[in-house]
């Protein structure tokens, strides 16, 4: 399973209509404009139902949502802990 | 002391002899040359910016000339009638009311709303009263997610963030409240040979917070170039009863009390207008934190939230886009 590659799939085939060309994997989805509040919405659903996984309302941070890296590093860190567990 | 003065600040301060000419002239000049109509309807809720509207197209046009309209619906608040009375009376207009829960049920408002609440709170129930509510700007650094609140009848609250299917259809449904306002706006002003005024304060218009086609639909807006602290000195300046002068800001959309910082901007009124009007002058967020008695960094958030605000809400303001120009209509719109 590839994180990365499978929420930039995501972003480019249901946000960006398949224009995946100016996707910059490490850019800010605040500050590029990629996400509005609304795609960023349907990007939390997306992963906790595609990675099965729990995201808690203090887990919202940019640290771990604010792009495509940061967010797959927090889904794989998810996926780890609950390997573990 | 009135809410708009909380804070003050000179670079805010109105001179409202000049600002009330300068907007009594040009609703004259666009009512009777620009849109060619007889006068105006206004909707007043009661709250501090539609009172203002209303009383500054008394001025424009005198009180025969200006319909008020009073539609309240069963999540209005107590105050919402009584207030938008008072106006009307203060006013001395001719204005009708008309409670709007008959048509929000027929359409659906209601059902579709509590239906999406169900899904994250499944205990809600028809004496529950709800809010939708964002984490405020000024503490920990967050995405901006919405949660829902409901109040069972003997008071105990729940909380529940919102997952996107839930939260489009909540606000698609109580959409329908500004929508169906604005229908019956225009139902008058169609019969009445009027235009229809918009009643958005400069946060408002700026930040998106209005429903596309609903309240955010009008002929003119006589006051979207006005800061909210503005408002407040011109409906003392314009002598509005004080019990409107000093009512706080609210969406009186949900049936619980609902303020619009945790509805939609997420700090108060007061910062709000400090910060926009700085990042509109060019001012750091280091000269702004004093004034607004916050921390740089608040500053400088309360700054990335108006730039995201109004990227997301641009589309709002855009009219129809067309597949290629059409020049005639363009050019007619514009003599």
């Amino acid at each position: 399973m590839n994180v990365k590659h499978e929420i930039r799939t995501y972003i480019v085939e249901n946000i960006l209509f398949g224009d995946g060309d100016g996707v910059d994997e490490n850019a800010s989805f605040q500050e590029s404009g990629i996400l509005d509040s609304t795609g960023f919405l349907e990007l939390i659903g997306f992963v906790e139902e595609r990675f099965d996984i729990s995201i808690a309302d203090d887990e919202l941070s940019p640290e771990h949502f604010d792009s495509v890296v940061k967010m797959s590093t927090f889904v794989e860190q998810k996926l780890a802990a609950k390997a573990v567990a | 002391m009135t809410i708009g003065q909380a804070i003050t600040w000179d670079a805010l301060t109105l001179d409202c002899e000049k600002a009330s000419e300068q907007i009594v002239k040009s609703i004259r000049e666009s009512v009777g040359n620009k849109l060619k109509r007889r006068g105006l309807v206004v909707a007043l809720s009661g709250g501090i910016d539609s009172s203002v509207v209303g009383a500054l197209c008394v001025r424009a046009l005198g009180p025969k000339r200006v319909f008020g309209l009073q539609l309240p619906e069963r999540d209005s608040s107590s105050e919402t009638l009584a207030l938008s009375q008072l106006i009307v009376d203060h006013l001395g207009i001719e204005a009708e009311s008309t409670d709007i829960t008959d048509i929000l049920t027929a359409v659906g408002c209601y059902r579709y709303r509590d239906e999406a609440i169900r899904s994250v709170i499944p205990e809600y129930g028809p004496d529950y009263k709800c809010k939708i509510v964002l984490p405020s700007l000024l503490g920990p650094e967050s995405m901006r997610v919405f949660s829902v609140v409901v109040e069972s009848p003997d008071g105990l609250q729940s909380r529940a963030r919102l997952p996107l299917s839930a939260y489009l259809q909540i606000v698609a449904a109580t959409n329908f409240k500004q929508r169906v306002r604005k229908t019956l706006e225009y139902f008058h002003a169609d019969r009445l040979n009027y235009a229809v005024t918009g009643t958005p304060n400069r946060q408002e218009y700026d930040q998106g917070f209005f429903v596309k086609l609903g309240d955010g639909a009008a002929d003119i807006k006589p006051i979207a170039h006005l800061y909210k602290m503005q408002v407040y000195q011109m409906a003392e300046y314009l002598g509005l009863p004080q019990a409107i002068c000093e009512r706080p800001p609210t969406t009186d959309t949900y049936s619980m009390p609902q303020d619009q910082e945790e509805f939609y901007f997420s700090v108060s009124h007061t910062v709000l207008d400090i910060c926009l009007y700085g990042k509109n002058h060019g001012m750091t967020p280091e000269e702004i934190a004093p004034i607004a008695s916050l921390e740089v960094e608040q500053v400088a958030h309360v700054y990335r939230d108006i730039e995201a605000k109004r990227r997301t809400t641009r589309y709002q303001h855009m009219a129809p886009l067309l597949i290629e120009p059409v020049p005639e209509i363009q050019a007619n719109a514009l003599h």
